[in-house]
């Protein structure tokens, strides 16, 4: 597990090791959705993920 | 390039714009079939008319992959000015991610699919509505996952619809898309065609309390049968829409049987592997290494 920080509410956030670029991450107490923007050696960098569009889906 | 088996090996891009078990997925089994795959985020980047291919390597053949159905279709159109090869093309994109297209295509080339009425004024559209008769379904022309899906039950609920809709700043949402209500069980079937083949077949039932059947509503999936009568019609929305790597949706239409209302220009496909005895994403990989010889 890679640890990081929930950027809204605080939270500490893990984040498997499996985990890619372009995932996202959802803090389990405040629902904010985070992207990994890079994650390798046991670091992990978030940004605010992208809000659901009216396009999005299949 | 090398060969193994019966595929060349190849340089499979997967472009995203946010990673789902699916992505993941088409990416490790690209590794482990010996291709070369990469993925790119589209959200970094940026095409010029002038730049060429110089600033990024997509590889022989790209997988779009992208949520965002305006993101992955204009980039569709950029990667193709660039003579990228790309599946699906920017036609079956733009032809599957608007559902009033979609039912043009399929019925101009005899797939059965509900009737349905289109109509570009709020008057006309309640007009057309109270013709045909209630219940009807109302659905936007761009979007998925069920969102705005909505069965009318009566006049009121239509008017109050129409209110609704020509208040939205979306232009699109003052174009309507009228369908007959279908009759059938509570179920839907949900094929992945690739190429000119039917990979797998699930049905997919509602959740409890939703009518809707969609997996990212909480559908259940569980193992369809493919018969003879599902592949033609499978195969023939397929070509209808130009062919790849696509959702074709059906339902059992208690008068008319099989009817196709829907085909996914970006499949999501966990909900089927997850009782499909196929491998899913290796007959895709399969396909896109295909394509790019």
């Amino acid at each position: 597990m890679v640890k990081a920080e929930c950027g809204e509410c605080g939270r500490e956030l893990n984040i498997s090791d499996d985990s890619v670029k372009g995932e996202i991450v959802t803090c389990p107490d405040c629902g904010s959705d985070f992207e990994i923007a890079s994650i390798g050696n046991n670091k992990v960098e978030l940004k605010p993920a992208e809000k659901v569009g009216e396009d999005w889906g299949e | 390039m090398a060969k193994t088996g019966e595929n060349k090996l190849s340089d499979i891009c997967i472009v995203y714009d946010r990673v789902r078990w699916e992505e993941k997925e088409l990416y490790e089994k690209a590794i482990k079939l010996g291709h070369k795959s990469k993925m790119i985020d589209a959200k970094t980047l940026a095409i010029s008319t002038h730049n060429g291919t110089a600033y990024y390597d997509f590889g022989n053949i790209v997988l779009q992959r992208c949520v965002s159905h305006y993101r992955g279709l204009y980039l569709t159109a950029c990667l193709e000015f660039l003579d990228s090869k790309v599946i699906n093309t920017y036609s079956t994109a733009e032809i599957c991610g608007n559902k009033l297209l979609t039912s043009l295509y399929l019925s101009k080339n005899k797939i059965p699919t509900p009737r349905t009425h289109f109509a570009f004024g709020p008057e006309v559209a309640g007009d057309i509505a109270d013709k045909l008769g209630y219940p009807v379904v109302l659905k936007p022309i761009v979007g998925s996952w069920g969102r705005m899906v909505v069965p009318v039950k009566d006049k009121d609920v239509m008017e109050s619809m129409i209110e609704m809709r020509e208040e939205m700043p979306n232009p699109l949402s003052k174009i309507y898309y009228i369908q007959d209500y279908v009759n059938r069980p509570p179920r839907d079937i949900r094929t992945i065609v690739v190429g000119d083949r039917i990979v797998t077949a699930i049905y997919r039932y509602s959740a409890e309390g939703e009518w809707r059947t969609n997996i990212a509503r909480g559908g259940k999936a569980e193992l369809c049968p493919i018969t003879k009568e599902l592949e033609d019609i499978c195969i023939g929305a397929s070509k209808a829409v130009g062919e790849g790597i696509l959702g074709v949706d059906l339902m059992e239409d208690e008068k008319e049987g099989l009817v196709v209302h829907e085909v996914n220009n970006t499949v999501e496909f966990k909900g089927a592997a997850s009782v499909s005895e196929k491998d899913i994403a290796a007959e895709i990989i399969n396909y896109a290494a295909k394509m790019a010889e």
